[in-house]
């Protein structure tokens, strides 16, 4: 065998090298055009949205209720809708979901049936929306008599989101380092102190990024809310929930029947009329935004909260 | 060689403080610690040492009942605690109570991401410690008692995670501190730290030998020796001689302590 400084032997390292790196180079180019056909299909969808709704974006769009009108329609009544039952669905899914979370990893014997239940949790995650609707119209709507509302949208939404919740929160939760929960306790603390006091407050960033993106995903669901009976066109508000006599506040609101954005869309792009498929192209725009915008809240609370975590 | 260096203006106790009777601890089926028999005497430093996997964090973790955390640990024999020769291992003392007797120091400093004040406060506020006069008297307390008083006393509010590794273990001993306990137990306090760091915890320990009973784990055989009154030599989860620290190390009874201490095994 010849030495390993022989120039022949050197000569066929750097042909086996030269080998080698062509596939980098290959891998390299492949990844570029998979993430480049997936950005420029977003930015050629994005733009064209910009392109054909930019004109509709007045005040006005904000502020009018739809109308027969393609120019005096607007998306009033839909964003309040979409704001309310979001509130609905944070208000429901929020306390399900870490509790759930919480017993999961905290409280939970480690055994089938615990381990039956977090298949489930993750499968349900992967069930089609439809099927929310559809149990949605049967249990609220009929069942417990909540009708076409905006509280019976809003529970549906938070189904739907609990399996997001539930799983970010255990993540958020599984990242503590043990000696932190050895750390207390070791003081003497119970499992609740311990909970309440160190588990929740240093996974509130990632449950809040889990709250967020599921909101996100729900903010765009239309499937279930059809199912449920959201109506197409709604050209009047449910009653302020503050109200300037006592007791200030009012829950009529729930009960009311209610549109939301992407159903005010899917209204507008099967109306023949040009016009008011730069109306939907507009709704979709706002839809767009404030995803983007609640991902940008979950990323900035993210940063936020771990600032002075770091393990 | 002298690896030995008397402790100095420290007198000898023989008050028991526990007393450790045919000890035997299991992880599921696996059997870590074997018919373990032990004292521990009041306010003196008990080491533990021995190889790693001898058994020594598993038996420390026994006086704080840390192994009921998790599933399938279970404890035979007794540790009796004095003065109230209550048996600390039975199914009937709860296992909070012993924390709240027995404070733990561990391996890797970990302060909770809390301020200064908080962490060294928590151990009174789940004791229902709210008034804040008190708090801030017992935090200083502890921090002075743990060294660190002088270096945070104008920066109480800051994150403990600012601290520097040294600082935060001391940070965590004055968290042990602060609730008075009557045993505490320090797991390889220093093996995370650097030698000038170190030397201020071991000299930390020689200061809190008069105040309180300590029981630490090494696997510093020089520590032990500099730190301790009475040590514990352990291999494969048996206690393979125990006696005062000078004895020990000058002339170990047993051959297999005599191997381990003089560098032939271990």
């Amino acid at each position: 065998m010849l030495p390993m400084n022989h120039p022949d032997n050197l000569n066929e390292i750097r042909t086996i090298i030269a080998y080698h790196k062509r596939w980098d180079l290959l891998a390299l180019v492949a990844g570029v055009t998979a993430l480049m056909i997936a950005i420029l299909t977003f930015i050629a969808l994005f733009g064209s949205m910009v392109i054909d709704g930019m004109p509709r974006l007045t005040w006005e769009f904000f502020t009018s209720f739809p109308s027969r009108k393609p120019e005096a329609a607007g998306i009033l009544s839909a964003w309040v809708g979409t704001t309310l039952i979001m509130l609905v669905t944070a208000a429901a899914a929020v306390p399900l979901g870490v509790a759930a979370g919480v017993y999961l990893e905290e409280y939970a014997p480690k055994n089938l049936i615990t381990e039956i239940i977090e298949i489930n949790v993750t499968n349900l995650a992967g069930v089609p929306s439809i099927i929310y609707g559809l149990l949605a119209l049967g249990l609220f709507v009929y069942q417990l008599g909540l009708g076409q509302s905006i509280l019976s949208a809003g529970l549906t939404l938070a189904l739907l989101i609990l399996p997001i919740v539930i799983v970010a929160t255990r993540e958020a939760i599984r990242s503590i380092p043990v000696s932190i929960r050895e750390g207390a306790y070791a003081l003497g603390a119970t499992k609740w102190q311990t909970v309440s006091d160190h588990v929740l407050p240093y996974s509130a960033a990632g449950i809040l990024t889990g709250v967020i993106i599921g909101l996100a995903r729900a903010i765009g669901e239309t499937a279930p809310i059809i199912t449920i009976g959201a109506l197409t066109f709604i050209a009047f508000l449910p009653p302020s929930p503050i109200q300037d006599q006592f007791p200030f506040v009012s829950f009529q609101w729930l009960m009311e029947p209610f549109t939301v954005m992407p159903i005010q869309m899917f209204n507008w792009i099967s109306r023949p009329q040009e016009a008011f498929q730069h109306n939907a192209a507009a709704a979709g725009l706002v839809l767009v935004v404030m995803t983007l915008l609640m991902n940008g809240l979950a990323i900035y609370l993210r940063y936020r909260l771990r600032k002075n975590i770091k393990w | 060689m002298q690896i030995f260096k008397p402790a100095s203006g420290h007198t000898h106790s023989t008050v028991q403080k526990s007393v450790v009777n045919k000890l035997n601890f299991y992880y599921g089926g696996y059997q870590a610690l074997k018919n373990i028999d032990m004292m521990v005497y009041e306010k003196q430093v008990t080491a533990l040492i021995g190889p790693s996997g001898c058994g020594k964090s598993t038996f420390l973790r026994c006086f704080n009942r840390m192994h009921d955390l998790y599933p399938r640990n279970h404890y035979e024999g007794e540790i009796i605690l004095h003065p109230d020769n209550a048996n600390i291992l039975s199914p009937e003392v709860d296992p909070i109570e012993v924390r709240m007797r027995i404070s733990m120091v561990f391996q890797k400093p970990n302060p909770f991401p809390k301020s200064i004040f908080e962490n060294v406060a928590y151990g009174l506020r789940i004791r229902g410690v709210k008034r804040r006069s008190i708090l801030e008297e017992r935090v200083e307390n502890a921090l002075r008692n743990a060294a660190l008083w002088e270096e945070v006393k104008d920066r109480l509010g800051d994150l403990a995670f600012n601290l520097s590794g040294g600082q935060q273990q001391r940070l965590c001993i004055a968290r042990a501190l602060a609730t008075d306990p009557e045993i505490l137990l320090f797991d390889e306090p220093t093996s995370a730290l650097d030698p000038i760091a170190t030397a201020s915890i071991e000299e930390l320990i020689s200061d809190l030998r008069n105040k309180v009973t300590i029981l630490i784990v090494t696997h510093n055989m020089q520590q032990a020796a500099r730190v301790s009154d009475y040590t514990a030599y352990m291999y494969m989860g048996e206690l393979i001689e125990f006696g005062a620290t000078d004895t020990i190390f000058i002339k170990p009874k047993n051959k297999q302590t005599e191997d381990y201490i003089t560098g032939r095994f271990g």
